[in-house]
C-alpha cells in the first residue's frame, strides 16, 4: 500500500499558513475601525453559516435530528448558561430523534 | 506555578471542556471512515496530526475513494480551509501580550471550534488559557482519531449520527447566549444565515469559496447595518 504522507503535508501546509499569517501581520497593524467592527462581527456571522451549512449539508433523513439538537442545544444555552450541559441536551435529543422517529 | 497562571488554565479548562463532547466522536467517525477508506494507521494519525482540520479531513478521504489527484487535493484542502484567515485575522485584535512569541503555536491551534470558544471569551485571550483550550480541543482529535480507528465499529450507528451532530449542537450553545448580552448581535448572525442560504441555493460557488463568501458579505453587510460603532470596548 503506497502512502499519502506526501499529499498530507501539502494539506498541512496549506491549512497552517492561512492559520497562522493573519496573527502575525495584523497584529503590528494599526486597524481601521470598520475593519475592526468588520472582524468582530466574524464570530457571528460564521457561526451562524456553520450552523446553517451543517443543516442544509447532512443528509434528508437526519436534517430533523440535527434541527433538533441545535434548537435544545441553543435554547438551553441561553435559559441556563452551562454549555456542556447544553451540548449534552442536544445530543441525546437528536439520538431520541434518529431511534424513534428516524 | 503564579497563581493566576493557575486560574487562567483552570477557566480555560472550564471553556474548552465542551469541544471534547465536539470533537471526539466526530474525531472517532474519521478514525473509522479512514480505516475502511483504507488509510493505514500512520497516515490516518498524520493526518489528525498535521492537518489538523475536521471537514477537509473528510473530504480527503472522499478525494482518495474517487482516485482525484495529489494536486487537486491540496487545492481543495487550502479553499476549504482558508476561511480560517478570516477567523484567526478576528482573534488576532484580542490577544495578550503575553501571546507574542507563541503565535505559530496558536495559529496551528486555530479550528471552527476553538475559534467558537476564544471569540466568545475575547477578554480572556491571554496565553495559559488559549493553550488550555487549544489543547483539549487537539488532544480530542488525536484521541478520537485513534479510538476510532482501532475500536470504532463498536459504536450503534445512531449513537454516532447523534454525536457527530453534537457540533452542530455546539456552535449553537455559543451562538445563542451572546443575543443575551447584546441582541445587536442577532443582525450579522441573520445576516450571516441568509447570506449563506442564498448562496447555497444559488449553487455558483465550490465547497470552501461558499464560507468565504459568506462570512465576508455578513460581516461586511453587519458593519453596514450596524455601524462602525463598537458599543462593547
Amino acid at each position: 500500500m503506497n502512502s499519502y504522507l506526501p499529499v498530507i503535508i501539502g494539506m498541512a501546509l496549506v491549512t497552517y499558513l492561512p492559520r497562522l499569517l493573519p496573527l502575525m501581520l495584523l497584529q503590528r497593524l494599526k486597524l481601521r475601525p470598520s475593519v475592526m467592527r468588520f472582524l468582530q462581527l466574524v464570530p457571528y456571522t460564521s457561526l451562524s453559516i456553520l450552523i446553517v451549512r451543517g443543516v442544509l449539508t447532512s443528509q434528508p433523513e437526519m436534517m430533523p435530528a440535527a434541527l433538533a439538537g441545535i434548537g435544545v442545544a441553543g435554547t438551553l444555552a441561553y435559559l441556563k448558561g452551562n454549555l456542556v450541559l447544553s451540548v449534552l441536551s442536544g445530543i441525546g435529543v437528536s439520538f431520541l430523534v434518529i431511534t424513534f422517529i428516524g | 506555578m503564579r497563581q493566576d497562571t493557575k486560574k487562567l488554565i483552570r477557566e480555560g479548562i472550564v471553556a474548552g471542556s465542551p469541544l471534547i463532547l465536539g470533537y471526539f466522536p466526530i474525531a472517532m467517525a474519521f478514525g473509522l471512515l479512514a480505516k475502511n477508506t483504507g488509510l493505514t494507521i500512520t497516515d490516518t494519525s498524520a493526518t489528525s496530526l498535521l492537518v489538523y482540520a475536521g471537514a477537509s479531513q473528510f473530504m480527503f478521504l472522499d478525494l482518495v475513494r474517487a482516485g482525484v489527484s495529489a494536486g487537486s487535493i491540496i487545492l481543495a484542502t487550502f479553499l476549504l480551509n482558508l476561511r480560517h484567515m478570516m477567523m484567526s485575522a478576528s482573534l488576532s485584535v484580542n490577544l495578550k501580550k503575553d501571546t507574542s512569541g507563541f503565535l505559530p503555536i496558536i495559529g496551528f491551534g486555530i479550528t471552527d471550534e476553538t475559534f467558537s470558544v476564544l471569540s466568545f471569551n475575547r477578554d480572556k485571550l491571554s496565553l495559559p488559557f488559549i493553550l488550555t483550550v487549544n489543547l483539549i480541543a487537539y488532544g480530542s482529535w488525536l484521541g478520537g482519531t485513534a479510538v476510532g480507528y482501532l475500536v470504532g465499529e463498536v459504536i450503534p450507528k445512531a449513537l454516532q449520527d447523534s454525536l457527530g451532530l453534537g457540533l452542530y449542537a455546539m456552535f449553537a450553545a455559543l451562538l445563542f447566549p451572546s443575543f443575551k448580552a447584546d441582541k445587536e448581535y442577532l443582525k450579522p448572525a441573520f445576516l450571516g444565515a441568509v447570506t449563506y442560504y442564498a448562496i447555497f441555493k444559488t449553487g455558483l460557488l465550490s465547497s470552501g469559496w461558499d464560507i468565504i463568501a459568506g462570512i465576508v458579505i455578513a460581516s461586511a453587510l453587519g458593519v453596514f447595518v450596524m455601524g462602525k460603532e463598537d458599543k462593547d470596548e
